[in-house]
């Protein structure tokens, strides 16, 4: 088989039509970006940028630990705690308030698509909407302070988790449900006995998963006054007190890591079904 | 058939699970007094949160003239963040996945790097950024690219570390070099993937971007802070559904390009 | 009594189902339905208890018609109806007693149910429901800890507990194998011959509907082609039923029972 001869090479497969669609998606993608860059003045840098940075970095290496803990309160310590007492008990206000909503959104619990389409209505509608500026409506109500932030967070994780869940809950398993129709339940014992068993371990996860997000909200909810470690940050910043800043970013990296840490091994559990 | 006593008992749960319980309400009980929350409070505040409500409306639509150069530029610093983001997310990427870089001493440093960026907040990177280069966009646009980075790095090592391995042994069995290896035998396998992870990316971001001028990192958020300050919630309204409708906007957008790219 | 009066079931998309089906099931009855799939087996079962609603016809239960019945007049029916899955559907993440229990709630409030307060009587039948298919020692272990042959028999346990006068049993061993097959098999027919419980099974398997059935009952495209006793569903019957010849597959195997 000394075949000497080349071969006739196939061309790409690449018809006209196709080539045009690629260039022009391209000049789209050009021009945007043109259009992007246009737009963000790249030259107004203050001349005292480099020196901030300096300063910025001096702090960061060379944090305030006298500002860890203070006598007479208002210390990074209780900053923490109050950022993740804020996290944790929105948290947990969220939890209760999405079951409804889950449930409602389940499009295999409720028939009437009216219904569950409503629901998914409303939980994408909380999910867009930003948490600063409902933590903005909230402190005009209940004041400045920390419980503006809990309803913030109970409010505005219920977005995500009503949508994980009740997709969690489309997925299930409906088997044990048609038994249980079987066996005489009604709705409500159908759920119960069958849905909420298998729900239990995703629900779990999906909490503290949101609980890993709503540390961090709750570390900058603080700057526009619902409490937690946000409010000193912000003077800290303002007043260019770069070890104070420096101590506070440490407080909030350990804080964050610890709770990711603790959450992430109990929902490796919860998925490998032993809790 | 046998007595009841007969009949198997039911097994206490354990101390485990008991101290488990005491502790989460424990934490709970403190979380309720370090908030100071009251429902009183709270009941006590709803007219209050009717008057602020109610103050916007009728909405001042005419203030959508000023904000639409505002809005413009949030969806431009959106844009160039969620850029600068990617392209940095990338490389990390593969030097965190474990299937990539088979050595730990690459590896760990860049997982380290990873996690770091991922614990701070995007408003605190705007707010650290609208302090050292002066109130602005390229702060929020910066803000955005160092908060992309951190995450989309973790959802792209994470694609990559359960890529199928034969088309990496392929590469390895011709005798490729790593650049090759990676060029030909990951990238093809997580691109779509990750340019879909960019998009979604860029749906947080929006959102992201719309309020960091709160701190000062330009866009929308600057005159939201100002309204507010002037008691202007006619205007606030504005500027809150402009935003909402902006974000549903490229949502649709951005979801229908990423359906196609799966 | 189980009777159906001139059953019909067409599907939305035009397909029959059932084609005007008139059948009368005594009391105390072991009935097997063989057919191929897709032949209305497991339409006509579920009919029964209306896990599948019919388009036309009526069906009683000793005299009472289910298929007019709503609400909790239809709960109250089909907690009479215990019922057994291909897939065991059982809640995998909770106990073997709490799956067992699950039979009961027809029986009680909602309120009732919700906060597991079940009386002690209903303790005592799920025990003795788990006694009965020599389940008791595992009566607190979870569900998925279990070898799907003794889901099965939870599941059985679970039809008990209701106090049903008719078991329904949906291809109850087609996910089971050989040996196990012929466990969960032999339960349902001690539990017919003890308790007198109307027993029908909907079965793939050849020899296994010879072996256990009363009365056979063969389904083809939606009408009945056989019924009549065991002794006569010979391998003729059956591939006038299946429309062609009996497959080894079709076939369990393993006990004598070619000599039946």
């Amino acid at each position: 088989m000394n075949n000497k001869t080349i071969p006739h090479m196939p061309s790409p497969p690449k018809p006209f039509y196709t080539r045009i669609k690629t260039w022009l998606v391209l000049a789209v993608v050009i021009a945007i970006y043109a259009w992007a860059f246009s737009g963000i003045p790249f030259t107004g840098i203050k001349q005292t940028a480099w020196q901030i940075t300096k300063a910025v970095f001096n702090g960061l290496f060379h944090p305030d630990w006298n500002y860890v803990y203070l006598a007479e309160g208002e210390d990074l310590l209780r900053g923490l705690a109050e950022t993740f007492a804020i996290a944790l008990f929105g948290t947990t206000i969220s939890v209760f308030l999405t079951i409804p909503f889950a449930i409602w959104a389940s499009r295999n619990l409720i028939r009437t698509r009216l219904f569950s389409g409503a629901s998914t209505f409303t939980l994408s509608l909380i999910r867009t909407f930003p948490d600063i500026i409902m933590a903005i409506i909230f402190i005009k109500a209940v004041g400045p302070g920390a419980f503006a932030g809990v309803l913030t967070i109970g409010i505005n994780s219920i977005g995500m988790l009503g949508k994980l869940n009740s997709e969690a809950i489309e997925d299930l398993d409906m088997g044990p449900s048609e038994a249980l129709k079987a066996c005489g339940a009604n709705r409500l014992q159908t759920i119960w006995y069958a849905i909420v068993p298998q729900a239990i371990p995703s629900y779990l996860s999906f909490a503290l998963f949101r609980l890993e997000i709503n540390v961090r909200s709750a570390a900058i909810l603080g700057m526009v006054g619902a409490g937690g470690i946000g409010t000193p940050l912000l003077f800290a910043l303002e007043g260019r007190t770069w070890s104070r800043v420096g101590v506070i970013l440490l407080g909030i990296i350990v804080l964050v890591t610890i709770i990711d840490w603790i959450s992430g091994k109990l929902r490796r559990r919860l998925v490998q079904g032993k809790a | 058939m046998k007595p009841s006593e007969g009949y198997p008992v039911k097994p206490s749960p354990s101390l485990k699970k008991w101290m488990t319980l005491a502790l989460l309400l424990a934490l709970l009980w403190l979380s309720v007094r370090e908030t100071e929350a009251s429902l009183s409070e709270l009941i006590g505040g709803i007219p209050e949160m009717g008057k602020f409500i109610a103050k916007m409306f009728p909405p001042d639509w005419k203030y959508l003239r000023v904000v639409l150069k505002p809005m413009i530029e949030t969806i431009q610093m959106a844009i160039l963040g969620t850029t600068f983001g990617a392209i940095f997310a990338l490389p990390i990427s593969f030097l965190a996945a474990s299937n990539v870089t088979k050595g730990w001493a690459l590896r760990t440093p860049a997982r380290f790097i990873l996690n770091l960026s991922r614990t701070i907040p995007d408003l605190l990177f705007a707010a650290l950024f609208a302090t050292v280069f002066g109130y602005g966009p390229l702060a929020g646009m910066l803000a955005l690219s160092f908060f992309s980075f951190g995450i989309l790095s973790k959802w792209a090592y994470e694609a990559i570390e359960t890529i199928d391995n034969g088309p990496m042994e392929a590469m390895t069995a011709v005798g490729a070099n790593k650049l090759q290896w990676i060029y030909f035998g990951v990238i093809p396998q997580v691109l779509a993937q990750f340019v879909g992870f960019v998009m979604y990316m860029f749906e947080i971001n929006i959102r992201a971007a719309a309020i960091l001028g709160i701190v000062g990192a330009g866009g929308i958020g600057i005159y939201l802070n100002r309204t507010l300050g002037m008691f202007r919630y006619d205007q606030t309204v504005v500027i809150i559904l402009f935003t909402l409708v902006i974000v549903l906007a490229i949502d649709a957008v951005s979801s229908r390009i990423r359906g196609k790219l799966i | 009594m189980i009777e159906f009066k001139q059953v019909s079931k067409v599907y939305p998309g035009g397909t029959v189902g059932l084609n005007n089906i008139d059948l009368k099931i005594e009391a105390g009855e072991f009935v097997v339905i063989v057919g191929l799939s897709g032949a209305g087996k497991s339409t006509l079962l579920r009919s029964i208890n209306r896990l599948h609603e019919i388009t036309s016809g009526d069906i009683r239960i000793d005299g009472k018609s289910i298929t007019s019945a709503e609400g909790r007049q239809l709960r109250v029916m089909r907690r009479g109806i215990g019922m057994i899955f291909q897939s065991f559907n059982l809640v995998k993440r909770s106990s073997v007693v709490r799956n067992v229990l699950a039979g009961r709630v027809g029986y009680h409030s909602t309120l009732r149910t919700m906060l597991g307060l079940f009386p002690k009587q209903d303790m005592e039948l799920a025990f003795s429901a788990l006694q009965r298919v020599n389940m008791l020692e595992k009566a607190y272990q979870r569900a998925d800890q279990l070898s799907g042959g003794q889901q099965q028999r939870v599941s059985i346990a679970r039809a008990l507990a209701q106090e049903a006068k008719i078991i329904l049993a949906d291809e109850p061993v087609a996910s089971l194998d050989p040996l196990t097959t012929r466990q969960v098999m032999d339960d349902l027919r001690r539990i017919n011959r003890e308790m007198g419980i109307t027993t029908i099974v909907n079965l793939h398997f050849v020899d296994l509907a010879r072996e256990y059935a009363t009365r056979i009952i063969g389904v083809r495209a939606g009408e009945i082609v056989f019924d009549g006793p065991a002794t006569e569903a010979t391998d003729e019957v059956f591939s006038a039923i299946y429309g062609r010849p009996v497959s080894e597959d079709e076939r369990l195997g393993g006990r004598n029972v070619e000599a039946i």
